[in-house]
Protein backbone atom coordinates (compact mmCIF):
# COMPACT_ATOMS: atom_id res chain seq x y z
CA UNK A 1 0.00 0.00 0.00
CA UNK A 2 2.92 2.49 1.15
CA UNK A 3 6.21 1.89 -0.69
CA UNK A 4 8.79 4.63 0.73
CA UNK A 5 12.13 4.20 -1.01
CA UNK A 6 15.61 6.04 0.41
CA UNK A 7 14.09 9.18 1.13
CA UNK A 8 15.81 12.09 2.04
CA UNK A 9 15.40 15.65 3.28
CA UNK A 10 17.58 18.32 3.86
CA UNK A 11 16.20 21.20 5.79
CA UNK A 12 18.79 23.78 4.32
CA UNK A 13 22.52 22.26 5.92
CA UNK A 14 20.32 19.99 8.11
CA UNK A 15 19.85 16.66 6.84
CA UNK A 16 16.19 15.33 8.74
CA UNK A 17 16.06 12.25 7.15
CA UNK A 18 18.17 10.17 5.05
CA UNK A 19 17.56 7.37 3.34
CA UNK A 20 14.42 6.19 5.27
CA UNK A 21 12.99 3.02 3.21
CA UNK A 22 10.01 0.73 4.39
CA UNK A 23 6.78 -0.92 3.30
CA UNK A 24 3.07 -0.82 4.71
CA UNK A 25 0.83 -3.44 3.86
CA UNK A 26 -2.62 -2.94 3.37
CA UNK A 27 -5.19 -2.83 6.21
CA UNK A 28 -1.61 -2.82 8.17
CA UNK A 29 -0.72 -0.01 11.38
CA UNK A 30 2.73 1.17 11.04
CA UNK A 31 4.36 2.49 14.38
CA UNK A 32 6.88 5.07 13.48
CA UNK A 33 8.78 5.08 16.86
CA UNK A 34 11.67 7.59 17.82
CA UNK A 35 12.79 10.56 19.88
CA UNK A 36 11.48 13.92 18.76
CA UNK A 37 13.61 15.76 16.21
CA UNK A 38 14.15 11.72 14.37
CA UNK A 39 12.79 13.21 11.57
CA UNK A 40 9.02 11.30 11.80
CA UNK A 41 6.63 14.16 11.09
CA UNK A 42 9.05 14.86 8.08
CA UNK A 43 8.79 11.58 6.85
CA UNK A 44 5.04 11.81 6.82
CA UNK A 45 5.30 15.51 5.44
CA UNK A 46 6.07 14.07 2.19
CA UNK A 47 3.87 11.01 2.40
CA UNK A 48 1.26 13.31 2.57
CA UNK A 49 2.27 15.61 -0.24
CA UNK A 50 2.94 18.07 2.26
CA UNK A 51 6.63 18.93 0.95
CA UNK A 52 8.74 17.18 -1.71
CA UNK A 53 11.82 14.91 -0.37
CA UNK A 54 15.53 16.27 -1.65
CA UNK A 55 16.00 12.49 -2.88
CA UNK A 56 13.92 9.59 -2.69
CA UNK A 57 10.89 8.13 -3.77
CA UNK A 58 7.69 7.26 -2.21
CA UNK A 59 4.31 5.76 -3.40
CA UNK A 60 1.30 5.74 -1.84
CA UNK A 61 -1.44 3.38 -3.22
CA UNK A 62 0.44 2.85 -6.04
CA UNK A 63 0.61 6.61 -6.53
CA UNK A 64 3.90 8.37 -7.00
CA UNK A 65 4.00 10.87 -4.14
CA UNK A 66 5.49 13.29 -6.76
CA UNK A 67 3.75 13.23 -9.96
CA UNK A 68 0.16 11.99 -8.14
CA UNK A 69 0.02 13.88 -5.69
CA UNK A 70 -3.61 14.56 -6.03
CA UNK A 71 -4.64 11.32 -6.35
CA UNK A 72 -1.96 10.33 -3.69
CA UNK A 73 -3.89 13.38 -1.31
CA UNK A 74 -7.43 12.28 -2.46
CA UNK A 75 -6.77 8.81 -0.38
CA UNK A 76 -4.99 9.70 2.22
CA UNK A 77 -6.31 11.11 5.96
CA UNK A 78 -3.97 13.06 7.95
CA UNK A 79 -3.99 14.40 11.17
CA UNK A 80 -0.72 16.46 11.82
CA UNK A 81 0.79 17.05 15.24
CA UNK A 82 -1.62 20.19 15.71
CA UNK A 83 -4.66 19.36 14.57
CA UNK A 84 -5.15 21.72 11.74
CA UNK A 85 -8.81 23.75 13.20
CA UNK A 86 -10.11 26.27 12.52
CA UNK A 87 -10.49 27.47 16.17
CA UNK A 88 -13.52 29.96 14.76
CA UNK A 89 -15.80 27.22 13.08
CA UNK A 90 -18.20 25.14 14.57
CA UNK A 91 -17.43 21.27 14.44
CA UNK A 92 -20.57 20.83 12.15
CA UNK A 93 -19.09 23.61 9.89
CA UNK A 94 -15.95 22.62 9.96
CA UNK A 95 -16.31 18.99 8.74
CA UNK A 96 -18.57 20.27 6.10
CA UNK A 97 -15.40 22.67 5.00
CA UNK A 98 -12.97 19.27 4.84
CA UNK A 99 -15.49 17.47 3.10
CA UNK A 100 -15.79 20.03 0.30
CA UNK A 101 -12.21 20.51 -0.01
CA UNK A 102 -11.80 16.78 -0.14
CA UNK A 103 -14.02 16.62 -3.03
CA UNK A 104 -16.83 14.46 -1.21
CA UNK A 105 -19.83 13.41 -3.52
CA UNK A 106 -22.52 16.53 -2.88
CA UNK A 107 -25.25 13.51 -2.08
CA UNK A 108 -22.77 11.85 0.30
CA UNK A 109 -21.46 14.86 1.88
CA UNK A 110 -24.18 14.72 5.48
CA UNK A 111 -23.95 11.00 5.58
CA UNK A 112 -20.13 11.05 5.12
CA UNK A 113 -20.11 13.46 8.28
CA UNK A 114 -22.09 11.42 10.19
CA UNK A 115 -20.39 8.81 9.70
CA UNK A 116 -17.07 10.32 10.88
CA UNK A 117 -18.72 12.18 13.58
CA UNK A 118 -19.91 8.90 14.92
CA UNK A 119 -16.07 6.82 14.49
CA UNK A 120 -15.27 9.81 16.09
CA UNK A 121 -17.75 10.13 19.14
CA UNK A 122 -18.12 13.90 18.97
CA UNK A 123 -21.73 14.05 18.65
CA UNK A 124 -22.30 15.37 21.61
CA UNK A 125 -20.44 18.97 20.44
CA UNK A 126 -21.15 18.85 16.94
CA UNK A 127 -22.71 22.17 17.29
CA UNK A 128 -20.05 23.78 19.60
CA UNK A 129 -16.68 26.41 18.08
CA UNK A 130 -14.29 24.29 17.95
CA UNK A 131 -12.26 27.13 19.94
CA UNK A 132 -13.97 26.52 23.08
CA UNK A 133 -13.40 22.36 22.71
CA UNK A 134 -11.28 20.77 25.10
CA UNK A 135 -7.90 19.74 23.71
CA UNK A 136 -9.49 16.07 24.04
CA UNK A 137 -12.46 16.95 22.00
CA UNK A 138 -9.94 18.92 19.23
CA UNK A 139 -7.87 16.13 19.05
CA UNK A 140 -10.91 13.68 17.77
CA UNK A 141 -12.34 16.80 15.43
CA UNK A 142 -8.84 16.28 13.78
CA UNK A 143 -9.29 12.40 13.47
CA UNK A 144 -12.72 13.37 12.06
CA UNK A 145 -11.55 15.66 9.92
CA UNK A 146 -9.38 12.69 8.75
CA UNK A 147 -11.42 10.13 7.89
CA UNK A 148 -13.79 12.08 5.84
CA UNK A 149 -14.02 10.70 2.33
CA UNK A 150 -13.10 7.52 3.76
CA UNK A 151 -9.31 7.31 3.03
CA UNK A 152 -7.33 4.42 2.18
CA UNK A 153 -4.25 5.51 4.12
CA UNK A 154 -4.21 7.14 7.21
CA UNK A 155 -1.55 9.01 8.84
CA UNK A 156 -1.50 9.79 12.72
CA UNK A 157 1.51 12.28 14.04
CA UNK A 158 1.81 11.68 17.09
CA UNK A 159 -1.90 11.43 17.62
CA UNK A 160 -2.19 11.28 21.85
CA UNK A 161 0.11 13.84 22.21
CA UNK A 162 -0.76 16.15 25.00
CA UNK A 163 -3.90 14.63 26.37
CA UNK A 164 -5.05 12.99 30.05
CA UNK A 165 -4.02 9.22 30.06
CA UNK A 166 -8.24 9.12 29.81
CA UNK A 167 -8.32 10.96 26.69
CA UNK A 168 -5.35 8.80 25.76
CA UNK A 169 -6.89 5.70 26.04
CA UNK A 170 -9.90 6.87 24.41
CA UNK A 171 -7.81 7.76 21.18
CA UNK A 172 -6.22 4.42 21.27
CA UNK A 173 -9.30 2.64 21.19
CA UNK A 174 -10.49 4.41 17.84
CA UNK A 175 -7.40 3.56 15.99
CA UNK A 176 -7.60 0.39 16.63
CA UNK A 177 -11.01 0.14 15.67
CA UNK A 178 -9.63 1.52 12.23
CA UNK A 179 -7.86 -1.18 11.83
CA UNK A 180 -8.53 -3.34 8.64
CA UNK A 181 -10.29 -0.54 7.10
CA UNK A 182 -7.28 1.89 6.62
CA UNK A 183 -3.48 1.11 6.24
CA UNK A 184 -2.61 3.56 9.24
CA UNK A 185 1.15 4.67 9.96
CA UNK A 186 1.26 6.62 13.19
CA UNK A 187 4.22 8.31 14.57
CA UNK A 188 4.77 8.49 18.19
CA UNK A 189 7.71 9.07 21.04
CA UNK A 190 5.71 6.89 23.47
CA UNK A 191 6.15 3.37 23.47
CA UNK A 192 3.23 1.56 25.16
CA UNK A 193 0.96 3.67 22.70
CA UNK A 194 2.70 1.68 19.88
CA UNK A 195 3.11 -1.83 21.56
CA UNK A 196 -0.23 -1.87 21.67
CA UNK A 197 -1.66 -0.16 18.91
CA UNK A 198 0.85 -1.28 15.89
CA UNK A 199 1.53 -4.25 13.80
CA UNK A 200 5.03 -3.31 13.31
CA UNK A 201 7.25 -0.88 13.96
CA UNK A 202 10.12 1.22 12.62
CA UNK A 203 12.52 3.00 14.61
CA UNK A 204 13.72 5.72 13.47
CA UNK A 205 16.40 7.90 15.26
CA UNK A 206 18.81 10.90 13.79
CA UNK A 207 16.81 10.50 10.60
CA UNK A 208 17.80 7.00 9.50
CA UNK A 209 15.87 3.67 10.07
CA UNK A 210 17.62 1.54 12.96
CA UNK A 211 14.78 -1.20 13.72
CA UNK A 212 12.05 -2.46 11.73
CA UNK A 213 9.87 -5.39 13.00
CA UNK A 214 7.01 -6.83 15.46
CA UNK A 215 6.73 -5.60 18.43
CA UNK A 216 6.68 -9.14 20.08
CA UNK A 217 10.10 -9.97 17.76
CA UNK A 218 12.09 -6.78 18.80
CA UNK A 219 11.26 -7.84 22.42
CA UNK A 220 12.51 -11.15 21.80
CA UNK A 221 15.40 -10.03 19.54
CA UNK A 222 16.72 -7.98 23.08
CA UNK A 223 16.03 -10.39 25.50
CA UNK A 224 19.03 -11.55 26.53
CA UNK A 225 18.87 -12.53 30.08
CA UNK A 226 16.48 -12.32 32.98
CA UNK A 227 16.09 -9.21 35.49
CA UNK A 228 14.45 -9.82 38.74
CA UNK A 229 13.50 -6.94 40.90
CA UNK A 230 13.11 -7.38 44.76
CA UNK A 231 12.34 -5.72 47.95
CA UNK A 232 14.08 -7.26 51.05
CA UNK A 233 13.78 -6.68 54.75
CA UNK A 234 17.17 -7.71 55.96
CA UNK A 235 21.01 -7.38 56.09
CA UNK A 236 22.72 -5.97 53.39
CA UNK A 237 25.74 -8.10 53.42
CA UNK A 238 24.18 -10.92 54.13
CA UNK A 239 21.64 -10.50 50.98
CA UNK A 240 24.64 -10.12 48.65
CA UNK A 241 26.12 -13.29 50.29
CA UNK A 242 23.14 -15.32 49.22
CA UNK A 243 22.93 -13.78 45.61
CA UNK A 244 26.53 -14.41 44.97
CA UNK A 245 26.26 -17.67 46.05
CA UNK A 246 24.31 -18.77 42.61
CA UNK A 247 27.10 -19.35 39.89
CA UNK A 248 24.76 -18.32 37.48
CA UNK A 249 23.61 -14.76 38.40
CA UNK A 250 25.67 -12.29 36.35
CA UNK A 251 24.76 -8.61 37.68
CA UNK A 252 23.35 -7.84 41.50
CA UNK A 253 22.69 -4.03 42.69
CA UNK A 254 21.45 -3.51 46.44
CA UNK A 255 20.56 -0.67 47.59
CA UNK A 256 18.71 0.80 50.71
CA UNK A 257 15.90 2.18 50.66
CA UNK A 258 14.32 5.28 52.79
CA UNK A 259 12.32 3.09 54.30
CA UNK A 260 15.05 0.66 55.71
CA UNK A 261 14.25 -1.98 53.43
CA UNK A 262 16.66 -3.34 50.26
CA UNK A 263 16.32 -2.77 46.80
CA UNK A 264 17.58 -5.42 44.67
CA UNK A 265 17.94 -5.70 41.07
CA UNK A 266 19.47 -8.99 40.01
CA UNK A 267 20.52 -10.05 36.48
CA UNK A 268 20.84 -13.61 35.56
CA UNK A 269 21.55 -16.28 32.83
CA UNK A 270 18.05 -18.02 33.39
CA UNK A 271 15.36 -17.87 35.22
CA UNK A 272 16.40 -18.13 39.27
CA UNK A 273 12.91 -16.38 40.77
CA UNK A 274 12.10 -20.29 42.56
CA UNK A 275 15.80 -20.78 43.91
CA UNK A 276 15.76 -16.56 45.03
CA UNK A 277 13.09 -17.32 46.76
CA UNK A 278 13.99 -20.56 48.27
CA UNK A 279 17.20 -19.23 49.40
CA UNK A 280 16.39 -15.84 51.19
CA UNK A 281 13.31 -17.57 53.12
CA UNK A 282 16.15 -20.59 54.61
CA UNK A 283 18.48 -17.86 55.57
CA UNK A 284 15.10 -15.63 56.94
CA UNK A 285 15.19 -12.82 55.22
CA UNK A 286 12.09 -11.24 54.63
CA UNK A 287 11.18 -11.38 51.20
CA UNK A 288 8.56 -8.69 50.34
CA UNK A 289 8.17 -8.43 46.74
CA UNK A 290 9.68 -10.11 43.48
CA UNK A 291 9.08 -9.37 40.27
CA UNK A 292 10.68 -10.41 36.64
CA UNK A 293 11.51 -7.14 34.65
CA UNK A 294 10.45 -7.34 31.29
CA UNK A 295 12.00 -6.29 28.32
CA UNK A 296 9.97 -3.38 27.03
CA UNK A 297 9.83 -1.80 23.68
CA UNK A 298 11.29 1.30 25.91
CA UNK A 299 14.41 -0.34 26.75
CA UNK A 300 14.92 -1.48 23.26
CA UNK A 301 14.51 2.03 22.37
CA UNK A 302 16.62 3.10 24.17
CA UNK A 303 19.08 0.66 23.50
CA UNK A 304 18.57 1.46 19.96
CA UNK A 305 18.52 5.45 19.91
CA UNK A 306 21.07 6.00 22.42
CA UNK A 307 23.44 3.12 23.72
CA UNK A 308 24.36 2.23 19.99
CA UNK A 309 24.91 5.65 19.38
CA UNK A 310 27.44 5.66 21.84
CA UNK A 311 29.26 1.86 21.36
CA UNK B 1 -15.17 25.52 -8.89
CA UNK B 2 -16.66 23.53 -6.02
CA UNK B 3 -13.41 23.49 -4.08
CA UNK B 4 -13.32 27.56 -4.82
CA UNK B 5 -16.82 28.00 -3.58
CA UNK B 6 -16.04 25.95 -0.43
CA UNK B 7 -13.13 27.95 0.27
CA UNK B 8 -14.58 31.21 -0.40
CA UNK B 9 -17.93 30.46 2.03
CA UNK B 10 -15.37 29.27 5.02
CA UNK B 11 -13.73 32.41 4.64
CA UNK B 12 -16.95 34.31 4.72
CA UNK B 13 -18.37 32.92 7.14
CA UNK B 14 -14.96 33.07 9.17
CA UNK B 15 -14.56 37.03 8.87
CA UNK B 16 -18.20 36.78 10.75
CA UNK B 17 -17.91 34.17 13.29
CA UNK B 18 -15.18 36.56 14.84
CA UNK B 19 -15.70 39.57 15.68
CA UNK B 20 -13.73 41.20 13.32
CA UNK B 21 -16.21 42.02 10.47
CA UNK B 22 -18.43 43.69 12.53
CA UNK B 23 -16.23 46.08 13.90
CA UNK B 24 -14.89 46.81 10.08
CA UNK B 25 -18.21 47.30 9.30
CA UNK B 26 -19.20 49.56 12.23
CA UNK B 27 -16.36 51.71 11.61
CA UNK B 28 -16.57 51.82 8.18
CA UNK B 29 -20.45 53.06 7.80
CA UNK B 30 -19.32 55.31 11.20
CA UNK B 31 -16.52 57.50 9.07
CA UNK B 32 -18.34 57.35 5.99
CA UNK B 33 -21.51 58.17 7.26
CA UNK B 34 -19.88 61.09 8.85
CA UNK B 35 -18.68 61.93 5.84
CA UNK B 36 -21.48 61.56 3.88
CA UNK B 37 -23.47 64.09 6.49
CA UNK B 38 -20.56 66.29 5.94
CA UNK B 39 -20.55 67.12 2.63
CA UNK B 40 -24.38 66.94 2.20
CA UNK B 41 -24.41 69.88 4.79
CA UNK B 42 -21.45 71.33 3.08
CA UNK B 43 -23.71 70.95 -0.39
CA UNK B 44 -27.15 72.09 1.00
CA UNK B 45 -25.22 75.38 2.60
CA UNK B 46 -24.13 76.14 -0.47
CA UNK B 47 -26.76 75.85 -2.36
CA UNK B 48 -28.82 77.95 -0.36
CA UNK B 49 -26.15 80.50 -0.21
CA UNK B 50 -26.26 80.49 -3.79
CA UNK B 51 -29.95 80.71 -3.95
CA UNK B 52 -29.65 83.48 -1.33
CA UNK B 53 -27.41 85.70 -3.60
CA UNK B 54 -29.13 84.87 -6.92
CA UNK B 55 -32.25 86.74 -5.32
CA UNK B 56 -30.63 89.46 -3.85
CA UNK B 57 -29.24 90.09 -7.59
CA UNK B 58 -32.76 89.07 -9.08
CA UNK B 59 -31.14 86.41 -11.23
CA UNK B 60 -32.25 82.83 -11.60
CA UNK B 61 -30.65 80.63 -8.91
CA UNK B 62 -27.76 78.64 -10.18
CA UNK B 63 -27.55 75.19 -10.82
CA UNK B 64 -25.67 72.99 -8.01
CA UNK B 65 -25.31 69.21 -9.11
CA UNK B 66 -25.40 66.85 -7.55
CA UNK B 67 -22.94 64.44 -9.18
CA UNK B 68 -20.62 66.82 -9.79
CA UNK B 69 -20.25 68.51 -6.22
CA UNK B 70 -21.07 65.64 -3.79
CA UNK B 71 -21.17 62.08 -5.37
CA UNK B 72 -17.52 62.62 -7.58
CA UNK B 73 -16.03 63.92 -4.33
CA UNK B 74 -17.56 61.10 -2.08
CA UNK B 75 -16.17 58.79 -4.12
CA UNK B 76 -12.78 59.81 -3.44
CA UNK B 77 -13.71 59.81 0.51
CA UNK B 78 -15.00 55.92 -0.35
CA UNK B 79 -11.99 55.15 -1.76
CA UNK B 80 -9.48 56.27 0.47
CA UNK B 81 -11.54 55.10 3.81
CA UNK B 82 -11.00 52.15 1.77
CA UNK B 83 -7.36 52.33 1.60
CA UNK B 84 -7.24 52.11 5.37
CA UNK B 85 -9.59 49.57 6.27
CA UNK B 86 -8.97 46.98 3.16
CA UNK B 87 -5.80 45.93 4.87
CA UNK B 88 -7.68 44.79 8.08
CA UNK B 89 -9.88 42.50 5.81
CA UNK B 90 -6.94 40.71 4.44
CA UNK B 91 -4.40 40.85 6.49
CA UNK B 92 -5.93 37.08 8.80
CA UNK B 93 -6.23 35.45 5.20
CA UNK B 94 -3.27 33.56 5.16
CA UNK B 95 -1.32 34.93 8.10
CA UNK B 96 -4.34 32.56 10.37
CA UNK B 97 -4.03 30.00 8.47
CA UNK B 98 -0.57 30.13 9.12
CA UNK B 99 -0.41 30.60 12.63
CA UNK B 100 -3.51 27.57 13.28
CA UNK B 101 -1.12 25.49 11.17
CA UNK B 102 -4.50 24.86 9.26
CA UNK B 103 -2.17 25.68 5.90
CA UNK B 104 -1.52 21.61 6.81
CA UNK B 105 -4.89 20.98 5.83
CA UNK B 106 -4.96 22.90 2.41
CA UNK B 107 -1.34 22.12 1.58
CA UNK B 108 -2.57 18.05 2.13
CA UNK B 109 -6.01 17.93 0.75
CA UNK B 110 -6.72 17.63 -3.07
CA UNK B 111 -7.02 21.35 -3.63
CA UNK B 112 -5.02 23.13 -6.05
CA UNK B 113 -2.81 26.70 -4.35
CA UNK B 114 -4.75 28.49 -7.59
CA UNK B 115 -8.46 27.48 -5.91
CA UNK B 116 -7.25 28.23 -2.53
CA UNK B 117 -5.62 31.72 -3.52
CA UNK B 118 -9.08 32.51 -5.88
CA UNK B 119 -11.24 31.25 -2.97
CA UNK B 120 -10.37 33.82 -0.40
CA UNK B 121 -9.76 36.58 -2.72
CA UNK B 122 -13.43 36.53 -3.85
CA UNK B 123 -14.31 36.31 -0.16
CA UNK B 124 -12.03 39.59 0.54
CA UNK B 125 -13.86 41.23 -2.48
CA UNK B 126 -17.34 40.09 -1.02
CA UNK B 127 -16.81 41.53 2.36
CA UNK B 128 -15.88 44.82 0.69
CA UNK B 129 -19.28 45.02 -1.33
CA UNK B 130 -21.18 44.14 2.27
CA UNK B 131 -19.20 47.43 3.58
CA UNK B 132 -20.42 49.46 0.50
CA UNK B 133 -24.02 48.15 0.75
CA UNK B 134 -24.74 51.33 3.56
CA UNK B 135 -23.05 53.75 1.63
CA UNK B 136 -25.48 52.72 -1.06
CA UNK B 137 -28.12 53.72 1.58
CA UNK B 138 -26.55 57.10 1.43
CA UNK B 139 -26.98 57.27 -1.91
CA UNK B 140 -30.63 56.66 -2.19
CA UNK B 141 -31.25 59.57 -0.08
CA UNK B 142 -29.90 61.97 -2.63
CA UNK B 143 -31.92 59.89 -5.22
CA UNK B 144 -35.22 60.19 -2.84
CA UNK B 145 -34.88 64.36 -2.23
CA UNK B 146 -32.88 64.87 -5.56
CA UNK B 147 -32.25 63.95 -8.60
CA UNK B 148 -28.72 63.39 -9.60
CA UNK B 149 -27.74 60.85 -12.31
CA UNK B 150 -27.40 57.35 -11.72
CA UNK B 151 -24.98 56.08 -14.18
CA UNK B 152 -21.91 57.99 -12.72
CA UNK B 153 -23.28 56.48 -9.49
CA UNK B 154 -23.17 53.35 -10.51
CA UNK B 155 -19.65 53.36 -12.55
CA UNK B 156 -18.32 55.10 -8.90
CA UNK B 157 -18.85 51.73 -7.53
CA UNK B 158 -17.58 49.59 -10.41
CA UNK B 159 -14.64 51.88 -9.70
CA UNK B 160 -14.37 51.28 -5.70
CA UNK B 161 -14.79 47.34 -6.56
CA UNK B 162 -11.90 47.45 -9.22
CA UNK B 163 -9.79 49.62 -6.71
CA UNK B 164 -10.96 47.65 -4.00
CA UNK B 165 -9.59 44.46 -5.66
CA UNK B 166 -6.16 45.68 -6.29
CA UNK B 167 -5.87 46.59 -2.90
CA UNK B 168 -7.05 43.28 -1.49
CA UNK B 169 -5.00 40.94 -4.14
CA UNK B 170 -1.71 42.86 -2.98
CA UNK B 171 -2.99 42.67 0.72
CA UNK B 172 -3.66 38.87 0.21
CA UNK B 173 0.40 37.89 -1.42
CA UNK B 174 1.45 40.52 1.78
CA UNK B 175 -0.29 38.02 3.80
CA UNK B 176 1.38 35.11 2.71
CA UNK B 177 4.26 36.42 3.38
CA UNK B 178 3.87 36.15 7.37
CA UNK B 179 2.12 34.92 9.84
CA UNK B 180 1.62 37.41 11.88
CA UNK B 181 -1.48 39.52 11.53
CA UNK B 182 -0.26 42.75 12.83
CA UNK B 183 2.81 42.62 10.07
CA UNK B 184 0.37 41.89 7.46
CA UNK B 185 -2.06 44.67 8.12
CA UNK B 186 0.85 46.99 8.04
CA UNK B 187 2.45 45.58 4.68
CA UNK B 188 -0.67 45.41 2.81
CA UNK B 189 -1.37 48.98 3.94
CA UNK B 190 2.01 50.17 2.95
CA UNK B 191 2.23 48.18 -0.35
CA UNK B 192 -1.65 50.03 -0.77
CA UNK B 193 -0.35 53.58 0.47
CA UNK B 194 2.77 53.29 -2.34
CA UNK B 195 0.47 53.09 -4.80
CA UNK B 196 -1.43 55.58 -4.05
CA UNK B 197 0.85 58.49 -3.34
CA UNK B 198 3.61 57.05 -6.24
CA UNK B 199 2.20 59.11 -8.45
CA UNK B 200 3.02 62.01 -6.41
CA UNK B 201 6.61 61.84 -7.80
CA UNK B 202 5.60 62.22 -11.08
CA UNK B 203 5.25 66.14 -10.57
CA UNK B 204 9.35 66.67 -9.85
CA UNK B 205 10.21 63.60 -12.34
CA UNK B 206 11.16 64.22 -15.85
CA UNK B 207 11.77 61.90 -18.84
CA UNK B 208 10.88 58.61 -19.32
CA UNK B 209 10.06 58.17 -15.53
CA UNK B 210 6.80 60.81 -15.38
CA UNK B 211 4.49 58.93 -17.29
CA UNK B 212 5.78 55.59 -16.11
CA UNK B 213 4.69 57.17 -11.94
CA UNK B 214 1.57 58.76 -13.27
CA UNK B 215 0.31 55.67 -14.66
CA UNK B 216 1.40 53.39 -11.48
CA UNK B 217 -0.75 55.98 -9.31
CA UNK B 218 -3.77 54.21 -8.32
CA UNK B 219 -5.59 57.77 -8.11
CA UNK B 220 -5.74 58.78 -11.31
CA UNK B 221 -7.23 55.51 -12.79
CA UNK B 222 -9.91 56.21 -9.76
CA UNK B 223 -10.87 59.91 -10.93
CA UNK B 224 -12.96 58.98 -14.35
CA UNK B 225 -14.78 56.10 -13.06
CA UNK B 226 -16.43 58.87 -10.16
CA UNK B 227 -16.91 61.13 -13.16
CA UNK B 228 -19.10 58.74 -14.46
CA UNK B 229 -16.33 57.40 -17.02
CA UNK B 230 -15.27 53.64 -17.64
CA UNK B 231 -12.34 53.71 -20.09
CA UNK B 232 -10.83 50.18 -20.33
CA UNK B 233 -7.08 51.44 -19.85
CA UNK B 234 -8.05 52.21 -15.88
CA UNK B 235 -10.07 48.92 -15.85
CA UNK B 236 -7.15 47.47 -17.50
CA UNK B 237 -4.90 48.54 -15.03
CA UNK B 238 -6.92 47.26 -11.88
CA UNK B 239 -6.97 44.04 -13.61
CA UNK B 240 -3.71 43.59 -14.34
CA UNK B 241 -2.67 44.73 -10.85
CA UNK B 242 -5.37 42.36 -9.20
CA UNK B 243 -3.83 39.77 -11.32
CA UNK B 244 -0.31 40.30 -10.39
CA UNK B 245 -0.86 40.31 -6.47
CA UNK B 246 -3.24 37.15 -7.16
CA UNK B 247 0.22 35.65 -8.85
CA UNK B 248 2.64 37.04 -6.68
CA UNK B 249 0.08 35.11 -3.44
CA UNK B 250 0.12 31.99 -5.56
CA UNK B 251 4.01 31.79 -6.56
CA UNK B 252 4.32 32.75 -2.59
CA UNK B 253 2.25 29.90 -1.39
CA UNK B 254 3.80 27.53 -3.73
CA UNK B 255 7.18 28.72 -2.34
CA UNK B 256 6.45 27.45 0.74
CA UNK B 257 6.55 23.88 -0.03
CA UNK B 258 9.73 24.12 -1.42
CA UNK B 259 11.47 26.42 1.08
CA UNK B 260 13.07 24.79 4.13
Amino acid sequence: MIEVNELTRYYGQKRAISNVTFKVKKGEILGLLGPNAAGKTTTMRILTCYMPPTAGSATVGGYDIFDQSMEVRQITGYLPENPPLYSDLTVNDYLLFVAQIKGVDKSKTSSEIETVIEKATIGDVRNRVIGKLSKGFKQRVGLAQCLLNNPQVVILDEPTVGLDPKQIIEIRELIKNLRGDHTIILSSHILPEVEQTCERVVIISEGEVVAEDTPQNLTARMKGGERVILELEGDEKQVQEIFNSFPDVTGLHVKKSNSGLLNVEVESKKDLRKEYAQALIAKNVGLLEMQSDKVTLEDIFLHLTTKEEAA
Amino acid sequence: MRKTLAIFIKEFKSFFYSPLAYVIIAIFTLITGYLFYNVLSWFVEQSFMLAMQAQQYRQAPPKMNLNLHLIRGYFGTLAFISLFILPTITMRLFAEEKKQGTLELLYTSPITEIQVVLGKYLAGLALYVVLLIPTMFFMALLFIYGNPEFLPVLSGYIGLILLSSTFISLGLFISTLTENQIIAAIGGFALSLLLWIIGWGATFAGGTLKPVLEYLSILVHFEDFAQGVIDSTHVAYYLIFTFFGLYLSLKSIESVKWRT
